[in-house]
């Protein structure tokens, strides 16, 4: 009965920490398809400079963006930790993501989640949340404004 | 019974019996005494009646019904066919549309009555037909049909249980009833109106009931009951043992009963109330109307029944806001033996790998080769006819445009005629579908805009009728539609004018744009040149859809005119939508997939042959000068040709232009499966069309050449 009651005062999500620079950003596990490891990007001409390309994801074509292009940082570096995470969204479209490194999956609940403070910083549009998971903070992104057409760079 | 199932079967015959009637009526406007042509259009109106009754659309059964009998007497010679009738006619087809309409996306056909068609026709009938009866007879005969529905349930303080259409099982229980010394009773139960439960009163009387007998049918049905899907009184037929006396108390024990009504039903009574359900409750019986009903009251007995059921199918299904019917394709039997024996021989190809597989060490490297080419062989077949399936011809599409162009005619008060061919091209279905309206936008254009009024045209030394064609043709890898008319063409300094006023552009810009620009200034959305918006064309909303929708489709449109002489819209589809042969190149470092539909020839060039024309590479190609497109530069690669050497130009064709593309390699020809690059890539310059996945894996782009030219 307790733990009934608590499942339902604090909604817990599980989140995907991944690593950009050194920095860590969660991503709802729920929006995740798949983590696959870096291959070879098919570049496609004219489009908008944070994507990198087209990738094979069993016989589907998915498109790849850079989160560091996309958030104003410097180019990629692809290391034998870069990883393509597939997100798929609301409307069923996948895209891939570049990240630096796949850390853990942790679950945190409502409790641990802080809003974020509206600057006018330009990356903390991506961001819904901060978590706090023991001492460290990761900013939780929101995937639909990631994945969004608003260019920024 | 239910008529679900057969309603895509009705929509199909619904739309190719309208189709019949209009051509034949375009027919019968021009050769009024066309007595083949008569007989169609009477066989026509006839099958749709019968269909439109056998599923219970009365309305829609009423209005071909008089239809019917106009064209009867037209072919018995006692009426004259004129431009009114047929205008009347034509009206009437268009109710009948409405109603196909209504029914595809709702299952019901509806409650306009079209009264005044339905008036006008008699009105013709009346008028000349000489012999006064008939058609008197007849008003009093559609009439009251049209109210035979709610009239018999307005009036059914007594015997509503007849309404109940008995089935043959039905039949059967009643009539082993009766042989078994049972009796069978007739009940309409009604519910007090201030119940709030009503469906659990009449699960109450269903309960008290089969205490005492079986019911054998209700109307509604109990499943309907059970979801209080009816108004405040039910009927039901009752098989029992017991006297009506303790029945009837035995359902007025249930609360909030107000009373009921019943009586003894003998089987020949309740066969016959089955039957006349349709004509009984017509107030005036018509002895005459045999004449004229005859073929009515043939179908009216098969339409009763399915009358009913379809009202509570229509109850049930109304609730979820879809359209009823699926899209179909109808597929000549032959097609599909011939996808099951390629499906057979793609078997026959995997277990022969598979054997193989499995004694590898006997087999020789060879035979594995032949293994894989007869797959090949297959699979491409396979596609063929798979696609061969999915095409239809345009004809569904184009064939209600003579239709059309007759009553731009008459509003627009100007002479036209159109002429079609190549109406048996085909295409994808889903493309199909699609160019319907924007053909129809360019037929409007050509007919309003284009064509000149007649003292323009007399002037001018052309003759007075306009002349609008539409052909259609298969050009390669593509299906090219052309809207061509002899009208008034383009007037590009208008056109300038216009936008210049609009401020679309400045008269700077005006200066230096080429004819081809201006026209393009066409296609922007909100762009009319018409001085007057007419309702035919002229809000602008025209072409700039015309394009979008035919982009969306993976085709163009572009325009030849010349002023005083005429345009030519010249609308081209993609042939199939999901797999095609390719060329694969090489530029840089990358691999893409060029469309061989849109490929001429491949040419190997030397650097020096290079030419110059306004500061444009050409070359000069068996006396054509073709432009040369660097492919590097455009999709910003580094070349990785050796300099100097020959170039490998693919020349590529759009229309009648011509453009070659310089590539560094090629790797050969290959059948690709067109993937989309996903939805949130965007491709700024509609390069690239989409994507395919080679055999290795690997994503290759695919380039779109028509962008390029």
């Amino acid at each position: 009965m307790d733990a009934l009651n608590i499942a339902r005062e604090y909604e817990s999500v599980q989140y995907i920490v991944i690593k950009i620079g050194e920095e860590q950003y969660g991503i709802d596990i729920s929006f995740i398809d798949n983590i696959v490891r870096m291959q070879s990007i098919t570049r496609v001409p004219h489009v908008q400079p944070y994507f990198a390309g087209v990738i094979n994801i069993r016989g589907e074509v998915v498109p790849v963006m850079s989160l560091r292009l996309k958030m104003g940082l410097e180019v990629d570096e692809y290391t034998s930790k870069t990883r393509i995470i597939i997100v798929k969204s609301e409307s069923n479209a996948s895209v891939g993501l570049i990240v630096d490194e796949v850390k853990e999956v942790v679950t945190l609940d409502e409790r641990t989640i802080d809003e974020v403070i509206r600057d006018s910083k330009v990356d903390e549009t991506y961001i819904n949340g901060i978590g706090k998971n023991g001492d460290t903070l990761i900013s939780l992104l929101d995937l639909n404004t990631v994945i969004s057409d608003k260019d920024n760079s | 019974m239910d008529v679900n199932q057969y309603l895509g079967i009705f929509l199909d015959e619904t739309n190719e019996h309208l189709q019949t009637l209009s051509d034949q009526l375009m027919i019968l406007e021009n050769e009024p005494e066309n007595e083949d042509t008569i007989n169609e259009i009477f066989r026509a109106a006839h099958s749709l009646k019968g269909m439109a009754g056998t599923m219970g659309y009365k309305r829609m059964q009423n209005l071909t019904h008089d239809m019917e009998n106009v064209f009867s007497e037209v072919r018995n010679g006692k009426i004259k066919v004129d431009g009114h009738m047929v205008d009347i006619l034509f009206q009437a087809l268009d109710a009948l549309e409405e109603y196909k309409d209504n029914i595809s996306e709702n299952q019901d056909e509806g409650t306009n009555d079209n009264e005044p068609i339905i008036n006008a026709l008699q009105a013709i009938l009346n008028g000349d037909s000489g012999s006064g009866e008939a058609p008197a007879d007849k008003k009093e005969e559609s009439a009251p049909k049209e109210e035979a529905a709610p009239s018999a349930k307005a009036g059914g303080e007594e015997g509503k249980w007849n309404d109940i259409v008995l089935h043959e099982p039905e039949q059967h229980v009643i009539s082993e009833a009766i042989k078994n010394n049972s009796k069978v009773y007739g009940f309409t139960v009604y519910i007090q109106e201030s119940c709030i439960l009503k469906a659990a009163r009449a699960f109450l009387v269903f309960k008290a009931l089969e205490e005492l007998g079986e019911v054998i049918i209700s109307e509604p049905s109990v499943q309907d009951i059970e979801d209080e899907k009816f108004d405040f009184d039910f009927s039901l037929y009752f098989v029992t043992e017991s006297p009506i006396d303790k029945v009837k108390e035995a359902i007025l024990s249930v609360s909030e009963i107000d009373h009921v009504i019943g009586d003894v039903i003998d089987m020949d009574k309740a066969k016959i109330a089955a039957e006349d359900d349709e004509d009984e409750p017509a107030p005036a019986p018509a002895p005459e109307h045999t004449e004229t009903a005859a073929p009515a009251a043939t179908t009216a007995p098969a339409a009763a029944a399915p009358a009913q059921d379809s009202k509570h199918n229509d109850n049930k299904k109304n609730t979820g806001n879809k359209p009823a019917v699926n899209r179909t394709v109808r597929v000549d039997i032959e097609k599909l033996d011939v996808l099951m024996n390629l499906v057979s021989e793609l078997i026959i190809a995997k277990n022969s790998l598979v054997s193989f597989a499995t004694n590898e060490s006997s087999g020789s490297h060879s035979g594995f080769n032949e293994q894989i080419e007869y797959l090949e062989s297959v699979t491409t077949n396979l596609h063929e006819s798979v696609m061969k399936v999915r095409m239809v011809p345009i004809e569904s599409v184009v064939n209600k445009f003579p239709r059309m162009i007759r009553d731009l005619s008459k509003k627009l008060n100007k002479q036209m005629e159109l002429h079609m061919t190549g109406e048996e091209t085909e295409l994808d279905r889903t493309v199909v579908d699609e160019i319907g309206d924007p053909l129809m936008h360019l037929l409007r254009n050509s007919a309003d805009h284009g064509l000149e009024s007649l003292e323009l045209r007399r002037e001018r030394g052309k003759s007075d009728v306009g002349q609008i064609y539409l052909d259609a043709y298969q050009d390669g890898n593509n299906v090219v539609i052309e809207v061509r008319d002899d009208g008034n063409g383009i007037d590009t300094e208008a056109v300038k004018k216009k936008a210049i006023e609009r401020g679309t552009i400045t008269p700077e810009q005006g200066e230096t744009m080429s004819e081809k620009e201006i026209i393009d200034l066409l296609f922007l959305p909100s762009f009319s040149t018409a001085k007057v918006v007419s309702d035919v064309s002229g809000r602008g909303v025209g072409l700039d859809v015309v394009r979008s929708k035919i982009g969306s489709l993976g085709g163009d449109v572009s325009v030849k005119t010349k002023l005083g002489e005429g345009s030519t819209w010249t609308i081209r589809l993609p042939l199939t939508l999901a797999i095609i042969q390719a060329l694969m190149v090489v530029v840089g470092n990358e691999k893409y997939a060029i469309s061989l539909g849109s490929i001429q020839t491949i040419e190997d060039v030397a650097e020096e042959d290079i030419k110059f024309v306004e500061a444009r590479e050409v070359i000069n190609l068996r006396d054509t000068v073709i432009p040369i497109i660097r492919l590097d530069n455009v999709l910003g690669v580094e070349s990785s040709r050796e300099p100097k050497s020959n170039m490998v130009v693919i020349i590529v064709k759009k229309g009648d232009q011509l453009a070659g593309l310089v590539v560094d390699e090629l790797i050969g020809q290959q059948e690709i499966v067109i993937k989309s690059l996903g939805k949130y890539i965007n491709c700024t310059s509609r390069l690239i069309s989409g994507a395919t996945i080679l055999g290795d894996g690997e994503v290759a782009l695919i380039l779109d050449a028509n962008v390029l030219i």
